[in-house]
């Protein structure tokens, strides 16, 4: 079993706190995805993790260890670096058995475990080349196997994608789904696209400014965002956000005046707003539909996106405020029209406070 | 690398534009007149040094060494010049010099050492052939000379053991306070970069003095290590060292770190790898600090069998001139393994000191 | 899974090196590994640099508070107990004169220290700019279009690999009264007399005067018709060449007699040489850094010039100095500090000689404390820290001065 917890983890450089008390519990076997914008401190999460970076208040417990500690090399863990890391003056075969060298491994042992890592990841034609040599997947996969074969309790991943192209993304993303499938192993994984996140993670941990947004399954996130930041954050193209005021508080739940004018109600619990109460509703570009007739609000068309498949509208409301619809399909839309939309079934829409930007949980 | 076949071109290729212009002609005239500036006294030095001894108390100024043939007396127990004696009839014959008599010279036709003849110093000239000689080297070091005044392999190990060793340690302590100032956080890292960096700008010539009683009070004087030592922490090496260890990413160290490489480790496998580039110049730095090094070793060492070979040659310049032979020989000598080096080296010297500043 | 494990290549004899190094490191790791252990990975770093700390304190930062120390003692003794305070004595004596400038009048240690101090004084003076000037000259042609490049910086350069007692040796045989460089100057001289004395001196003369005509016509008559050119050529060459005839009596030379170079007290021929030979042994130097400050111009800049019909000459001053302008203060910077200390090529050259022509202020301070039978360390120290004084003043004021510049 290999957990890992934080309890009240903060960090700081000198004055400036940049990781503001994280308590987070991840289970064995979950790949985990940190998420979020750059400079949110998910990297530095992950270096603390790690051991790379010292914590400094809180506690890091691996397998109910407190290891804040431990150094590095002996919490069991390996980490697959953004630039990959690899030692250029050695060859693949050294740079996967440095490690293990280090740790006494017996030789055969070695070579027994880099010959395996080499063969799970394709890379045995490799091993006597130098990284100067690989192409960017290459080292990608290098740069996995010295992780592989040092069998760790828990892999480490940080923005090990950022340095490819868009294809090759695509592809190492669906390898390291398979690794962690055949490896069972519990993989913690930083990035800030959260495309990846969404496709690769068992549960996503949202980070912003130090803080920890929201933890949970992809889904979830998706469809109950708990803020703002979440709810405009998972999700592309972005969530819309209307201002509006509460109107009515009733038993189906809030209903709400919009600015861009017109009425909607949403099925949500109402603690902390009361009729007058400045709220912002969150529907999804994919729940608007097009109505011909009175429809919710109506949008003035600035930019019609055509991908063939799908369609895309970006156009301004009667209170200046912008939007975006997606629809499936093509559509004969053009700019300049103005079109009715009606905005998404109402079991899809999102009510946050406006100050707070907390979302009010739906009626159950 | 002018190819041969092709000087024409090389001589009108420049500037695409302009065609070959005047300026060029004067540019390439330049840098002819600086070559021969710099290569011709190297070259007649070398020459000189293999001239047999009277050539040069003589200073016979021609470029190649001419050397009198000799031939045997009539007994055969000492040797006599030969000359070319022009008889006044125009005819010519080789005849060996037995000495001179007011201004008519005893002489002997080769073949005939018994007869002896009078002839006028203004009918012969002297006979030569071109022949270096390299006794001039082999003397002085193998031969039996050697040990009298001029012991050059003494020296020539001396100086080889100061070289090696001092570069050795130079890489060594420099490059791990290079490691600790480039990849370590901890108290006191700015102060110390700031206290090597302004010791550049100190000379080590006003430390003379204290620095000698430093090194005589240590027992180290007339011993090679006190020449070693007190150079081998050079703020130019830390400095140099630590610019291009500051361009190594911090990942590679933490990436040694998860795989459970000690610090050391890290220092040795990882840091030291990585740094060869500069490391090799500060080597060639090195090698040519020690191998030219003068003033201190003149200061360290006194007694000759521990001078090195530039305090070596310096002592046998000052002492005497009847050995001039044997010095140039020996300077020759002394700018060998430099030279070698930098014929092999020389991009990667100049490009080095170049991208340092660093002499 | 262990035998169908890929084969380990043969990579002894290949890495034997990086095998060795490894095997070094492993070895040194055991120790180094449990220190670690006792005391942390960060403070590891302290470890590091324990061997340079020590060192470079021992022999460079303690002498340097030594040399206070002595500069204010007397006696001849190295054991620091046994050398009495004496105050400013050392200083006096080196100071205490009549006249600064005249060496003449100061007492044995004041002269040497003040003949040194000046013949330094001058030797910076004159041998920094020259140096400076022909260096920048040498890099400048070299920056330009110019064929095999790497060979002529090496040729250059070349002489900054010789050891200063190698470039000693060379020159001064070259030098010697009967050396080389006299020969060659007495058989210049006789042989310009006797060209000016043949036959062949008149028509020689008549072909070059013609060849400069020609060339000064073509700049001058550029866009003439060729007629013209020709005219302009002939009328040149004869107004040259009987210029030259009616002197011809007054352009022989007085025969050579040759000239003891390092030796001529009366001259300043010693200090002359001994200026033109540190100057062969460091030029290269020099030349490879304003080199390399020249090569780090980026070339769009002069491309954007030459656009804007900037000439070349302006593209000079205006482009290629005040960019080279860092280089240049660098440069300066330490030859002028270089320059200051100025030892062994002179020393072993002239050793300081004829008399005291050429006798540098390092000259003082080593012979005071370690030549003769009086070994007078306090004087040397107290030299020492005079000097240091002026070098600091010195590079000081000019790394202020230069910022002043480059700031206003």
């Amino acid at each position: 079993m290999s957990t890992l917890e934080l309890k009240q983890v903060t960090k700081s450089f000198g004055a400036t706190q940049v990781i503001k008390g994280i308590d987070l519990a991840i289970n064995h076997g979950e790949f985990v995805v940190f998420v979020g914008p750059s400079g949110c401190g998910k990297s530095t999460l992950l270096r603390m993790i790690a051991g790379l970076e010292p914590v400094s208040t809180g506690e890091v417990r691996i397998d109910d260890a407190i290891v804040n500690e431990v150094p590095a090399a002996e919490r069991g863990l390996a980490m697959v670096f953004q630039s990959y890391a690899l030692y250029p003056h050695m060859s693949v075969r050294q740079n996967l058995s440095f490690g293990l060298e280090n740790l006494k491994t017996p030789k055969p042992e070695v070579e027994r475990r880099v010959a395996e890592a080499a063969r799970m990841l394709r890379m045995e034609q490799l091993l006597e080349r130098r990284p100067g040599q690989l192409s960017g997947g290459q080292r990608q996969r290098v740069a996995i196997g010295r992780a592989v074969v040092r069998e760790p309790k828990i892999f480490l991943f940080d923005e090990p994608l950022s340095n490819l192209d868009a294809e090759l993304r695509v592809q190492m993303r669906v390898e390291i789904g398979n690794l962690h499938q055949r490896l069972g192993n519990t993989m913690i994984y930083v990035t800030h696209d959260q495309v990846e996140a969404m496709t690769m993670a068992d549960r996503i941990a949202v980070l912003k400014d130090g803080r920890l947004e929201q933890f949970g399954r992809p889904l979830d996130l998706y469809n109950r965002p708990a803020n703002l930041f979440v709810a405009g954050f998972i999700g592309s193209p972005r969530m819309n956000f209307l201002n509006g005021t509460v109107k009515a508080l009733g038993s189906e739940g809030v209903k709400v005046a919009l600015d861009a004018g017109g009425e909607v109600s949403v099925p949500c619990q109402f603690q902390g707003i009361a009729p007058g109460s400045a709220v912002k509703l969150g529907v999804r570009p994919e729940h608007i539909s097009l109505k011909d007739a009175g429809g919710d609000v109506s949008l003035s068309v600035s930019i019609t996106e055509q991908l063939g498949g799908e369609s895309y509208l970006h156009g301004t409301l009667p209170s200046g405020e912008t939007l975006s619809v997606r629809l499936a399909g093509q559509t004969r839309v053009v700019r300049g029209d103005t079109v009715g939309l009606g905005l998404a079934d109402p079991a899809l829409r999102h009510l946050f406070h406006a100050e707070t930007g907390l979302a009010l949980p739906p009626l159950t | 690398m002018i190819n041969s076949t092709d000087v024409s071109s090389f001589l009108t290729r420049k500037r695409a534009r302009h065609g070959f212009d005047w300026t060029d002609v004067l540019s390439y005239a330049y840098l002819a007149l600086g070559v021969l500036l710099v290569a011709l006294p190297i070259f007649w030095m070398f020459m000189s040094s293999i001239k047999s001894p009277r050539a040069l108390v003589e200073n016979d100024p021609r470029l190649l060494p001419h050397e009198q043939l000799t031939t045997p007396s009539a007994d055969g127990s000492r040797s006599h010049g030969v000359f070319l004696w022009t008889k006044p009839d125009g005819s010519q014959v080789d005849v060996g010099f037995i000495g001179p008599r007011g201004v008519n010279a005893r002489v002997f036709e080769i073949g005939k050492p018994a007869e002896i003849i009078e002839v006028p110093r203004s009918q012969i000239v002297r006979k030569e052939v071109v022949q270096p000689r390299w006794e001039n080297y082999s003397e002085p070091t193998i031969g039996s000379t050697q040990s009298r005044n001029f012991n050059f392999l003494r020296y020539f190990w001396n100086s080889t053991f100061v070289t090696v060793v001092a570069t050795l340690l130079t890489l060594v302590v420099n490059a791990m306070a290079a490691f600790a100032l480039s990849k370590y956080r901890f108290r006191g890292r700015d102060a110390m970069v700031i206290v090597i960096v302004s010791t550049l700008l100190i000379p080590p010539t006003v430390i003379l003095v204290p620095l000698f009683i430093t090194v005589s009070s240590l027992g180290m004087l007339n011993s090679l290590w006190g020449v070693i030592i007190p150079a081998i922490a050079t703020p130019t090496g830390v400095f140099l060292l630590r610019q291009y260890m500051l361009t190594i990413p911090d990942e590679l160290l933490e990436a040694a770190r998860m795989d459970g490489a000690s610090e050391w480790k890290i220092f040795w496998r990882i840091m030291l790898p990585l740094s060869l580039p500069a490391l090799s110049v500060l080597a060639i730095l090195s090698v040519m600090w020690r191998w030219n090094d003068f003033m201190w070793p003149l200061i360290v060492l006194t007694q000759s069998e521990v001078f090195t070979l530039q305090l070596g040659l310096s002592t046998f310049k000052g002492e005497l001139n009847d050995n001039m032979h044997h010095l140039l020989a020996m300077t020759v000598l002394t700018l060998l393994p430099v030279t070698l080096v930098f014929v092999v080296l020389q991009k990667h010297i100049t490009t080095g000191i170049a991208n340092t500043g660093l002499k | 899974m262990a035998d169908t494990s890929i084969p380990t290549p043969s990579r002894a004899p290949a890495n034997l090196v990086g095998w060795l190094w490894g095997k070094l490191g492993d070895v040194l790791d055991g120790p180094f590994r449990a220190l670690q252990r006792h005391i942390g990975a960060n403070r590891m770093a302290y470890v590091f640099l324990a061997p340079n700390v020590l060192v470079f304190g021992l022999f460079s930062f303690w002498p340097m508070l030594l040399n206070f120390y002595i500069a204010f003692t007397g006696g001849q003794s190295v054991i620091l107990a046994e050398r009495p305070f004496v105050g400013l004595a050392n200083f006096r004596e080196l100071l205490d004169c009549p006249s600064w400038l005249d060496p003449k009048t100061c007492p044995v240690a004041g002269f040497s220290f003040w003949t040194g101090i000046w013949n330094t004084l001058f030797f910076a003076v004159v041998q920094v700019p020259i140096m400076i000037v022909v260096a920048l000259v040498t890099a400048l042609i070299l920056n330009r279009d110019i064929r095999a490049r790497g060979f002529w910086r090496a040729v250059y350069f070349y002489p900054v690999m010789l050891s200063p007692v190698v470039v000693a040796v060379i020159w001064d045989w070259v030098l010697k009264r009967r050396g080389i460089l006299n020969a060659l100057l007495s058989d210049g001289v006789d042989g310009w007399n006797a060209f000016v004395g043949s036959n062949l001196f008149v028509p020689i003369l008549a072909g070059l005067s013609g060849l400069a005509a020609w060339a000064f016509c073509q700049r001058l008559l550029r866009d003439r018709p060729v007629w013209l050119k020709l005219v302009g050529t002939g009328l040149g060459a004869l107004v040259i060449a009987f210029i030259l005839t009616s002197f011809r009596a007054n352009l022989a030379f007085e025969p050579y007699r040759p000239i003891n170079w390092l030796i001529d007290v009366r001259s300043g021929w010693p200090m002359f040489w001994v200026i033109f030979v540190y100057t062969w042994g460091h030029l290269g130097f020099y030349m490879l850094i304003l080199l390399a400050g020249l090569q780090a111009i980026p070339k769009d800049l002069y491309e954007a010039a030459e656009m804007d019909g900037t000439s070349k000459s302006r593209a000079f001053w205006r482009i290629t100095l005040p960019l080279l302008m860092p280089t240049m203060i660098v440069v300066l910077v330490l030859s002028l500090i270089r320059a200051f200390q100025v030892f062994d090529e002179v020393y072993v050259l002239t050793g300081g000689g004829p008399g005291q022509a050429t006798k540098m202020i390092i000259q003082h301070i080593y012979e005071s404390a370690f030549i003769g039978d009086a070994k007078r360390y306090g004087i040397a120290a107290a030299s020492s820290m005079l000097v240091a004084g002026l070098l600091l003043i010195l590079t000081l004021g000019q790394l202020a001065a230069t910022r002043k510049k480059a700031g206003g």
